[in-house]
């Protein structure tokens, strides 16, 4: 943990409060975010138990499965799940903005600008904790090989229409979050972690209710008591008081209440298949009384994960959030197109090629987000300056300059006093770069003076002329933060494409030139 | 500190009475078993867990009666699953699982046919377990053809503690090598499974191992496979997979810690005659006997150790900076308590030409980060507040 973070968890240790860790929201937060709270069965994969989801923190659409172990009513569910996600995203879909596109001319090699067209927004769904993101994977990936009965009229188990569009919505919200600074799915545990420190440790940060605990405890405790209180409290048959985020449930509420509850819907099914006098009304008792217990152990996440929302909308956008959105943003608009195409769901595995870009894909935007993060937020800043790697300070000199030649340019040199010590060579030579209207300007370290002052040299956006545009140096008294990383990130190795694999990587790859079977569905699935 | 075959040392006696007393004389002693075991080794310092997992204390009964109960049990949904999983894996006679092992791991082996030995394993207690466990593999490996042991039983002395452990299978090829295979209802999905859970199943399979290469020293012709076979469902089936998962590095670390371990009787030495660990004894006098041995908590013991609740109470109690991460606590180097780690951020720089060597680097840090922190923090207080009030009407 950066030591800027750990002495703000030592405050909030004292003061019993989470303490914040940024001072602006470093993440978009879209205007109607789906919050899906799901729940999971205990030891099954990808055995849904229930799940609450909405838009509207006051009218949330409740699913349950009330014997999960039924491949029929997991159907049922997935297919309540997709009727009401696909909407949520294909209403993004169709409102559109023109927007340019760079791409790679194939026989030249040069890069042109394309006409292409931007979904104006994106869906966001928001999850209680990084285990939600990891189900989200999952039923993604549980989903997007099964078959229609269209698609296969021969499959003896078909899922319910838009149930495989569904899995490929879900298998590209889950790559996608693993993007840093993407936000079209996030946990509200990452998210509330993020920007504020608990007087606990990550692991601790890791149950929303405790973390919303340290932030917002009711009047006359301190956050740590009421941390406790959430993350312990137990009633009188030692179930939870407030359970768990999920989607795992709690082993207790299980044993105690859910068991019982699931035995008597089976006794219920099984007397109603034997046609048993007013058998159907048990049916449906039995499984009220399912759907009541499942309701209860999601509702207190629902409203803790809308709660965390209200905290994060309570700081102000960090300005560079916007251009990472707009990245989310062509991230939808691509998955859409590839939708529309036709193209087969995402492969089991990516090719070598695919993996090579999503990963390098990956630390730029790790890159960018680091820079930007701490452009828009003197806190994060703070932490760069602490490492040596910016430094803030007042300009004390400015001495005008210029390059030998026809025409002359300016350069000019600056000296700054500083109290940070950054990590730059003594020998000089190593570039600095501050922030000028939200583009970066590039200096060049000199020397170190003998009192400490540092000698920079600026090197562009002066303009053309003999003389620097106003504005563009800095002049005496001012106080301006440098860093030593660039502002923008540098995109990754060009790669060939996947039809283009070179032997020595597999390949082309085989789901190319056929299309990947679908998991084999067998008896064996139910147990 | 090998010990097999386990066979109860006399002077001994005294220690084992010593335990007894600690344990407390009505209950009976909890054994060893290998999830404790790996979990003991991933905190070697801690000699509380070490005395009281040595001392067969259920740690379980006492948190509840220290009034921190432990949050463990698992859910009757996740053992159902399991059980039906691994009935299914080792039914008609291991078939299955043997025809996984060979395919994996087997190398020149021939397959396994119908003639495939499946040996009982019943015995009366887990001495008479172990035994008869060994006595199965020395056959199995002179006999040299496919063997499955169901739930063998293997003895390890750890920290002066005999502990019997229970494998789900091993499987003896004919080529006289052991593989331990461990049977998880977490999926396999698309070949890779969740790395937490693997990482877990091989920290267990390496206490198994250790304790094999106990039983394979005395057994000539025979070698323990450093590859152990995880069994799990296909993707989102009740159909078995494999992977074997090399154990090398597990086994090595589990070996250290475990030589590593304060031994119970050194730790047991030094407590006060007359002290017990007894659930029934109040629970005042239970945290006082508790806290006479030295605890290493950090917040991983949560989900490891049915005592983490108390301790990690009596560590925030103490301001111990490691209920923060322990990772912290080397970040702050001398200053132990969250207390003094404050106080040195909070200090005045030293005086203008005072002599810098006196000064803890850790405390200069601090004082840096928590300058830079109050000047950011109050830079953000300048800004207008969020959201910004409405400004005049837009005129577009």
């Amino acid at each position: 943990m950066p030591l800027l973070n750990t002495l703000a968890r030592l405050e909030a240790v004292r003061a019993g409060r989470a303490r914040p860790l940024a001072t602006v929201r470093h993440r978009h937060l879209s205007e109607r975010p789906l919050v899906l709270v799901p729940l999971t069965t205990a030891g099954e994969a990808g055995a849904p138990l229930g799940a609450m989801l909405g838009t509207d923190p006051d009218d949330p659409l409740v699913l349950v499965v009330p014997q999960p172990r039924d491949r029929t009513l997991r159907w049922t569910f997935l297919a309540g799940l997709a009727e009401c996600v696909m909407p949520y995203v294909d209403g993004y879909a169709d409102v559109v903005e023109p927007a340019e596109r760079t791409e790679t001319d194939p026989e030249t090699g040069r890069k042109t600008k394309v006409e292409a067209e931007l979904c104006v927004d994106a869906p966001q769904i928001i999850v209680p904790s990084r285990a939600g993101v990891e189900y989200v994977r999952l039923l993604g990936r549980s989903m997007r090989f099964r078959r229609t009965a269209e698609e296969d009229p021969e499959n003896p188990y078909p899922a319910p229409a838009r149930v495989p569009l569904l899995g490929r919505w879900f298998t590209h919200l889950a790559e996608r979050s693993r993007v840093p600074g993407s936000s079209m799915l996030l946990s509200a545990t990452e998210l509330l972690g993020r920007h504020w420190a608990t007087g606990q440790s990550n692991l601790e940060d890791q149950h929303l209710g405790s973390l919303l605990g340290w932030l917002a405890p009711p009047e006359g405790m301190s956050g740590a008591e009421w941390a406790l209180h959430v993350e312990l409290g137990r009633d009188g048959h030692g179930r939870l008081l407030f359970p768990p985020a999920g989607p795992a449930t709690d082993p207790a509420f299980d044993n105690g209440l859910l068991a019982p509850a699931i035995s008597r819907f089976d006794a219920a099914r099984a007397a109603a298949a034997a046609d048993g006098p007013g058998a159907e009304e048990r049916v449906r008792e039995a499984e009220l009384a399912v759907r009541e217990l499942v309701t209860s152990q999601m509702a207190h996440t629902w409203r803790q994960t809308w709660e965390a929302i209200a905290l994060l909308r309570a700081l102000p956008p960090g300005e560079r959030t916007t251009d990472r959105w707009t990245r989310d943003r062509w991230s939808f608009t691509g998955h859409r197109d590839r939708v529309r195409a036709g193209e087969p769901p995402q492969p089991r595995r990516d090719d070598a090629v695919t993996a090579a870009q999503k990963l390098a894909t990956r630390e730029t935007e790790q890159v960018r987000l680091d820079a930007q993060e701490a452009l828009d937020d003197p806190l994060v800043m703070a932490g760069r300056r602490l490492a040596g790697e910016a430094f803030a300070g007042e300009v004390t000199e400015v001495v005008m300059e210029w390059t030998e030649g026809k025409r002359p340019r300016p350069r000019p040199l600056v000296t700054v006093a500083t109290e940070d010590r950054p990590q730059l060579a003594d020998e000089g030579g190593g570039k600095v770069f501050r922030s000028l209207d939200g583009r970066q300007q590039a200096f060049a370290f000199v020397r170190h003076e003998e009192d400490g002052q540092l000698v920079l040299r600026v090197l562009d956006k002066m303009g053309a002329g003999r003389e620097p545009v106003a504005g563009s140096v800095p002049e005496k008294g001012d106080r301006v933060c440098w860093t030593l990383f660039e502002h923008d990130a540098r995109g990754g190795p060009k790669l060939p494409d996947p039809e283009h694999t070179p032997w020595t990587h597999g390949g082309p790859p085989a789901h190319l030139s056929a299309p990947t079977p679908p998991d084999s569905v067998t008896d064996e699935d139910l147990l | 500190m090998s010990s097999y075959p386990p066979a109860a040392p006399p002077q001994k006696t005294t220690l084992r009475q010593r335990l007894a007393d600690l344990r407390g004389p009505a209950v009976p002693p909890r054994p060893l078993d290998a999830r404790s075991l790996a979990a003991l080794a991933a905190n070697p310092g801690c000699g509380r867990r070490a005395l009281l997992d040595g001392a067969g204390v259920d740690k379980g009964a006492l948190a509840a009666a220290l009034g921190s109960p432990a949050a463990f049990g698992q859910s009757q949904f996740a053992i159902v699953r399991g059980n039906s999983f691994e009935a299914k894996v080792k039914g008609d006679g291991g078939a299955e699982l043997l025809r996984l092992a060979h395919t994996l791991l087997g190398g020149a082996a021939e397959p396994p046919g119908p003639d495939a030995r499946v040996p009982d394993l019943t015995a009366a207690g887990p001495e008479g377990r172990a035994a008869r466990t060994a006595l199965a593999l020395r056959e199995a490996t002179a006999a040299g053809a496919w063997t499955l042991l169901d739930h063998p039983m293997l003895a390890l002395e750890v920290a002066g503690t005999p502990a019997y452990l229970e494998p789900d299978a091993v499987v003896v090829d004919p080529g006289g090598r052991w593989t331990v295979v461990e049977i998880k209802s977490f999926p396999m999905i698309d070949g890779a499974a969740d790395s937490a859970k693997v990482g877990a199943a091989a920290r267990q399979a390496a206490v198994y191992v250790l304790a094999l290469e106990r039983t394979a020293g005395k057994v000539p012709g025979a070698e323990v496979g450093h590859r152990v076979l995880l069994v799990c469902p296909k993707d989102f089936s009740n159909l078995p997979t494999a992977a074997p998962v090399d154990v090398r590095r597990e086994r090595a670390v589990t070996l250290r810690q475990m030589e590593r371990l304060t031994r119970v009787e050194e730790l047991a030495a030094e407590l006060p005659a007359g002290l017990s660990f007894d659930p029934a004894r109040p629970a005042g006098e239970l945290t006082e006997a508790v806290s006479a041995v030295g605890a290493a908590y950090a917040p991983e013991c949560l989900a490891a150790c049915e005592l983490a609740f108390h301790c990690r109470e009596r560590s925030r109690a103490a301001g111990d900076p490691a209920t923060l991460g322990r990772s912290v606590r080397g970040e702050l180097g001398g200053l132990t308590t969250v207390d003094a780690a404050l106080a040195a951020a909070g200090s005045p720089d030293p005086a203008e030409g005072a002599s810098e060597e006196g000064d803890d680097p850790t405390a200069a840090a601090l004082r840096r980060a928590a300058r830079l922190r109050a000047e950011a923090l109050e830079l953000a207080a300048a800004r207008p507040p969020h959201p910004a009030p409405e400004g005049p009407a837009c005129p577009c």
